[in-house]
C-alpha cells in the first residue's frame, strides 16, 4: 500500500489530506481544530486527524508533498521587487526577513515540524513539491468523474501562474497555458474586496453577496482602465491602478480617484449604494471574463468536460452563468477549491503523475460527498455532552428526524451535527445550522441573532435532488453548493411598483418568493442538491421535512458565528448553541432543547472571534 | 549543504543565475540583522557601521 500525504500551509487555509494506493481517505483543514479562521500555521492537528483517521504512523507514510515550489515562489518575490525597485522597499523589508529565516528553507523547516507529529519520522528524502496551480489542477481533475477534461484553475497567485488551463486525460495532466503574476482575476477580485471595506482572502464572498444588491454601472470603467480583456478572456491588469506588488495595500489613490471615494473603513463607514454597484460591476467583469476564457477553451480543444478549482471558482454565481451559458456539457468543481484543497492536489499530483498509477473513472466523483473529516461515535457524543452539563435525550433514528423536521417546520433554528465534517468552507448537511426557508423573517433572524453576520447576507437552500428541477432552474447536481441558479418562475412572488422602486437592502424585507429566507434579491440562489447515496439522514430529514410541509428545501448555512471557524467537534457545536440563539441541536442521535439547558452555560459567544 | 545543492540547482534549471549576486546582499544582511537581534555580538555589528 502507498500512503501519501499532502499539505498545505504558510500562506492561508492549511490543510493536510492522506491518500492511500490513490484512494482520497482524510482530509481537514487546520482552522477547525485551532478555532482560528483560515489558520495559516503548519497543521499539526489536521496531520494529527489524518494519520489517526487512516490509523498510520507518520513514520509509515511514503510520501510526503507539499502543495508548493517555495524557490519558484521566491524567485517571483525577488524578480518582482527588482523590477519595481526602488519601489517596494518597505513590503520588501516586510517580507524578506521570514523568507531569509524560514520560508526559503522549507523542507528543513518541514522536516523538523513533522517531527513533531512524530519523533521516528527520520527521512527527508520524502518530502517533496508539487506546484501551486498543478495541485489545484489535480484536485479538480484526479477525483472528478471525468475521463477527460479541460482543467481552468484560477487565484489570486501561486507561484508565477494566477491562471491555468491544463488538459487532464486518464491519468495525466498537462498544464497548456498560463497567465502569470501580476495579471491576476483572484487579486483584481481581492482589490475590490478590500476597496469595499472587506477583509482581503476572506470577505470575497460578501462581495459576492453583496452584488445583486447593486447596478452594474462601473463596468466599462473598469474594463477602460483597469484590465484589458482579449477575445479569448486572457487579460492583463494595469498596474497603475494596484499596490500589490509593491505597497501594503491593494489599490492606490490612482484607483481611489477613478472611483471618486476612498477605500470603505469597516469600522466606521457604511455599506452604500456605491459600494453594491461597485460590487456588481466587478461581479459581472469577473464573470464575463470566465465566459470568455470557458467559450475560447471550448473552441480550441473541443473537450465537453469542465473541471474548475482555485479560489476563484468558489465564485458560485460564475459558476452558475457558467453552466447556463452550456459551454460545456459537464462541469465539476472541487469542493475545496481554495488553498486547503491544494493539500490534496499535492498528494494526487503525486499519486498519478509521479508514480504513473492508473485511474480508474466512475460516474461518481471520488470526493464522498466531501465528508472527509472526523466523525463521532453517539457514545462519544453522549459521554462529552454530560461531561458539559448538557441536557438532552437520546432518539431512535426515525424519531429523531420527525422531532427534527417539526422544529423546522416551527420555524426554529436547529444546529445539525452528524457524521464526518466537511472538507472545504461550505457545510453540506455534517456541521449546518438549519431553517424553514418559508419563513419571512428566517434570514433576517438568522444572520443578526444565530451568525451575527450582516443582514444583507443571502443563505443558501439544500434541496431533494429528485425536485431540483422543480424548484430551481436547475437539473444537474450541484452536490457541493458551488453552483448558483435562479428560483423557477413560478414560485417567484414578482415585485409591486412601490417595492421595485425600493433600493440596495431596503429589497431584502419583500417577500420574494415561496421560499425567501433563501432567495437573493436578484431570485438567484446557491444551491446544495442532496442524494441519499452521499448523505442518507440528512436526505432523510429533507424529504421528512417535505411530508409536513410539501417543501423539499431547507435553509442550510455553516454551523458556526462570524468569524469563527465551523464547528468541528460536539464541544465546539455545544458551545456555539449555548452562545448563540439557537433552539435546537442534534448531535449524532443526541438532541437538545436550548430551554431546557442550564442558563448558566451560556457564554458571551461571539466576543471569542475576531470578525472577518 | 543539500540546501545549497538544491538551490543551485534550481537556479540552473530556472536559468536564473542573475539572481546570485542579490540572494548573496540578501543573506549577509539578513545573517546580520538576525545575528543582531538580541545576540552578544549585536553591539559589534552597531559599530560596522
Amino acid at each position: 500500500m502507498t500512503k501519501i500525504l499532502g499539505i498545505s500551509a504558510f500562506y492561508h487555509d492549511s490543510a493536510a489530506a492522506i491518500i492511500i494506493d490513490g484512494k482520497i481517505i482524510a482530509a481537514a483543514q487546520e482552522e477547525r481544530f485551532s478555532r482560528k479562521k483560515h489558520d495559516p500555521k503548519y497543521p499539526y492537528n489536521a496531520i494529527e486527524f489524518v494519520l489517526n483517521f487512516a490509523k498510520v504512523k507518520l513514520s509509515e507514510i511514503d510520501h510526503i508533498v507539499f502543495f508548493e515550489k517555495p524557490f519558484l515562489k521566491f524567485e517571483r518575490i525577488l524578480e518582482t521587487y527588482v523590477a519595481m525597485a526602488p519601489r517596494g522597499f518597505l513590503q520588501f523589508s516586510k517580507a524578506m526577513p521570514s523568507w531569509l529565516r524560514e520560508k526559503l528553507f522549507q523542507k528543513k523547516m518541514l522536516f523538523n515540524l513533522l517531527k513533531k507529529n512524530d519523533i521516528n519520522f527520520n527521512e527527508i528524502s520524502k518530502i517533496s513539491f508539487s506546484e501551486h496551480h498543478l495541485s489545484h489542477a489535480a484536485s479538480a481533475f484526479f477525483p472528478s468523474p471525468f475521463e477527460e477534461a479541460i482543467v481552468l484553475t484560477a487565484d489570486g497567485v501561486g507561484e508565477w501562474a494566477t491562471t491555468t488551463v491544463a488538459v487532464g486525460k486518464k491519468n495525466s495532466l498537462k498544464i497548456k497555458k498560463e497567465i502569470h503574476f501580476p495579471h491576476s482575476l483572484g487579486l483584481l477580485y481581492s482589490a475590490f474586496t478590500y476597496y469595499t471595506g472587506f477583509k482581503v482572502n476572506s470577505g470575497e464572498y460578501k462581495l459576492m453577496g453583496l452584488a445583486p444588491y447593486g447596478d452594474p454601472k462601473y463596468i466599462d470603467l473598469i474594463q477602460k482602465n483597469l484590465i484589458h480583456i482579449k477575445d479569448d478572456g486572457s487579460f492583463r491588469l494595469n498596474q497603475d491602478y494596484f499596490n500589490y506588488t509593491t505597497g501594503l495595500s491593494m489599490t492606490n489613490k490612482k484607483f481611489h480617484n477613478l472611483f471618486g471615494q476612498n477605500p470603505r473603513d469597516s469600522k466606521k463607514d457604511k455599506i452604500t449604494q456605491f459600494h453594491m454597484d461597485i460590487a456588481s460591476s466587478i461581479q459581472k467583469v469577473t464573470e464575463d471574463i470566465m465566459i470568455k476564457i470557458c467559450r475560447s477553451l471550448r473552441k480550441e480543444f473541443n473537450i465537453p468536460n469542465l473541471c474548475l478549482a482555485g479560489g476563484v471558482a468558489l465564485n458560485c454565481v460564475a459558476n452558475g452563468k457558467i453552466l447556463k451559458e452550456k459551454i460545456f456539457e459537464n462541469i465539476w468543481i472541487q469542493p475545496a477549491a481554495g488553498d486547503a484543497g491544494g493539500s490534496l492536489g499535492a498528494a494526487l499530483a503525486f499519486w498519478y503523475l509521479e508514480l504513473n498509477k492508473d485511474r480508474e473513472v466512475t460516474n461518481k466523483d471520488r470526493m464522498n460527498g466531501s465528508y472527509l473529516g472526523p466523525s463521532f461515535g453517539n457514545e462519544e457524543i453522549k459521554n462529552k455532552l454530560n461531561n458539559l452539563g448538557a441536557k438532552f435525550e437520546i432518539l431512535e433514528e426515525d424519531v429523531l428526524i420527525e422531532k427534527t423536521a417539526d422544529d423546522l417546520s416551527k420555524g426554529n433554528a436547529v444546529g445539525w451535527f452528524q457524521g464526518r465534517m466537511e472538507f472545504g468552507p461550505r457545510a453540506l448537511g455534517g456541521r449546518s445550522i438549519l431553517g424553514d426557508p418559508r419563513s419571512s423573517i428566517m434570514q433576517k433572524n438568522l444572520n443578526l441573532k444565530v451568525k451575527y453576520r450582516e443582514s444583507f447576507r443571502p443563505f443558501a437552500p439544500s434541496i431533494l435532488r429528485d425536485n431540483v428541477n422543480d424548484w430551481f432552474e436547475l437539473n444537474e447536481d450541484s452536490p457541493y453548493m458551488l453552483l448558483v441558479a435562479n428560483i423557477k418562475k413560478e414560485k417567484q412572488k414578482q415585485m409591486t411598483e412601490d417595492e421595485k422602486k425600493l433600493f440596495g437592502i431596503e429589497k431584502l424585507n419583500i417577500k420574494r418568493s415561496e421560499i425567501p429566507a433563501v432567495t437573493h434579491v436578484d431570485y438567484s440562489a446557491r444551491i446544495q442538491t442532496v442524494s441519499s447515496d452521499t448523505n442518507k439522514k440528512y436526505y432523510d430529514l429533507i424529504k421528512k421535512f417535505k411530508d409536513k410541509t410539501n417543501c423539499p428545501v431547507i435553509v442550510n448555512t455553516s454551523f458556526n458565528v462570524r468569524g469563527e471557524p465551523i464547528v468541528n467537534t460536539p464541544e465546539d457545536a455545544f458551545n456555539c448553541f449555548m452562545g448563540t440563539e439557537l433552539d435546537n441541536l442534534v448531535i449524532g442521535n443526541c438532541y437538545l432543547i436550548k430551554k431546557y439547558q442550564n442558563p448558566a452555560l451560556k457564554k458571551d459567544y461571539t466576543k471569542n472571534f475576531e470578525l472577518d | 549543504m543539500d540546501f545549497i545543492k538544491e538551490f543551485f540547482e534550481f537556479l540552473k534549471i530556472r536559468k536564473k543565475y542573475w539572481l546570485l549576486p542579490i540572494i548573496f546582499v540578501l543573506v549577509i544582511f539578513g545573517g546580520l540583522i538576525i545575528l543582531s537581534q538580541g545576540s552578544a555580538i549585536a553591539p559589534f555589528i552597531y559599530t560596522i557601521f
